[in-house]
């Protein structure tokens, strides 16, 4: 088991490879297709993101609403593929350097977190209820109004998750069928 | 004639749709522990035992299973002899609002596909209803999650691609969408009638009890041999590999056209969630 902290370094991603099971620790930030596309749209207009994602993780997610004196809701990771469109140019505008979600993505993604040293990681689909054990705070920081697909602030103690592609083009999903 | 108060069908619905979400069915639970004791796999044994936790957790904490608490499909079986003085579909949809927004459920609803506003109240919920004998009213809640809706697919076949064509359509199926319906999936086939109602079929039955074969013997063999197939795909738990990727595949057939072979293929993730209350 690897140990991650974010914000990741280079040197933390150049030791990862597809199939090894990592914990994550620290600030991760939530984003789903609603969130990528208007991130998306201030890079393409030349505008500061609400966030700034230089050595950050984006978990592909959107909780249930937070019950009173919790800190948040169900929150397991949705399919990565929908932000396939939107994921290389995060990473290579914006200094992203890691994903969270589940299922496998496309050639081009694949090709851009080799080419821009970043990592795509896979938890547990379906276990929202076990996943939210490790979020230790949660504040939203942008889009309030898309509800459960605004960009919230995780703190992630000990989040588990798979390595699919490493910085070397590997993926693990090719690997296993 | 029976009259049944409109305000029981709303606070009926909104209880099942908070319980569908909690509370894994037990049949559900079972053949996860099943599964778990007979995969090979190292890391699909890990998979299959946080989706165990994560159930226990869901039910220990009254937190939803997943974060996606779906898409709310709803079917309502109504005696011929019940009268009502509303309309239950208004009724029905109250109750997914109630149930989503009091039991603090996901609310994934857009009031349409191209603007995508949410509806804030996740309705309205996908409503079929049947007419039956007697003055009951049987209703079923059954949340279906976005991720194994949008790998789901329905089918007209020529007649000629049979039972091997059926099977090979559902293994490739699944195992294209790999990891993205969270498998271990449940699958629900429907086979016959025609495009629209081997869809509904399909969604049908999903509320059927994992374990229980059809009483059908065509469609009993047809379940026995898609979930072998399917299994042999090693796709795996969250398609990580191994030798659970379905834990049943229930099958509903109709009579159809002869030219036709409908098929529609509904995949459902391992939280194959219903719920039913008869009024």
């Amino acid at each position: 088991m690897i140990n991650l902290t974010t914000p990741l370094t280079e040197d933390q991603i150049l030791n990862l490879k597809a199939g090894d099971l990592v914990t994550i620790t620290g600030v991760i930030y939530t984003a789903r297709d609603a969130a990528h596309k208007r991130l998306v749209e201030l890079i393409d207009q030349g505008k500061d993101l609400p966030v700034d994602l230089k050595g950050q993780i984006i978990y592909y997610a959107g909780p249930t609403p937070t019950k009173p004196g919790e800190v948040i809701g169900s929150i397991g990771p949705t399919t990565s593929g929908r932000m396939d469109t939107y994921a290389p140019i995060l990473m290579e505008k914006c200094g992203l350097k890691g994903m969270v979600g589940k299922g496998q993505r496309n050639q081009e993604v694949i090709n851009s977190v080799k080419e821009n040293k970043c990592v795509y990681m896979a938890a547990t689909g379906g276990a929202g209820a076990l996943l939210r054990k490790y979020i230790k705070s949660c504040e939203i920081v942008a889009y309030e109004d898309l509800g459960c697909e605004a960009i919230r602030k995780l703190t992630v103690e000990r989040l588990p998750a798979l390595v699919i592609n490493d910085a070397k083009g590997n993926d693990y999903y090719r690997k296993q069928n | 004639m029976r009259h049944i108060d409109r305000q029981k069908i709303v606070d009926t619905v909104a209880k099942l749709c908070v319980d569908a979400a909690l509370y894994l069915p037990e049949d559900v639970f079972i053949s996860l522990k099943t599964a778990k004791e007979t995969e090979a796999s190292p890391i699909a044994k890990e998979i299959l035992s946080q989706l165990i936790e994560n159930a226990q957790i869901a039910k220990g904490e009254e937190t939803p299973i997943c974060q996606d608490t779906g898409l709310c499909i709803v079917f309502a079986e109504i005696g011929r002899e019940i009268h009502f003085n509303y309309d239950i579909y208004d009724a029905i949809n109250e109750g997914i609002g109630k149930g989503y927004c009091e039991g603090y459920l996901r609310k994934s609803m857009v009031r349409h596909p191209l603007d995508r506003v949410n509806t804030q109240n996740n309705t309205p919920g996908v409503i079929h209803i049947k007419l039956t004998e007697g003055d009951k009213l049987t209703l079923t809640v059954a949340p279906k999650g976005g991720g194994s809706e949008n790998m789901s697919v329905a089918k007209v076949f020529p007649p000629a691609v049979g039972e091997e064509g059926v099977i090979d359509f559902i293994k490739e199926t699944v195992r294209k969408a790999q990891g993205n319906p969270c498998p271990p999936v449940v699958l629900g086939v429907g086979i016959g009638g025609n495009l629209e109602y081997d869809s509904y079929l399909s969604k049908k039955a999903l509320t059927r009890e994992v374990g229980v074969f059809s009483k059908n013997p065509i469609d009993r063999a047809l379940e026995e041999k898609i979930i072998k197939a399917v299994n042999e795909t090693g796709v795996g738990p969250s398609g990580f590999g191994g030798d659970t990727t379905c834990l049943f595949a229930f099958v509903e057939s109709y009579p159809c056209h002869i030219a036709s072979l409908p098929v529609a293929l509904s995949i459902n993730c391992h939280a194959a969630r219903h719920k039913s209350a008869t009024l």
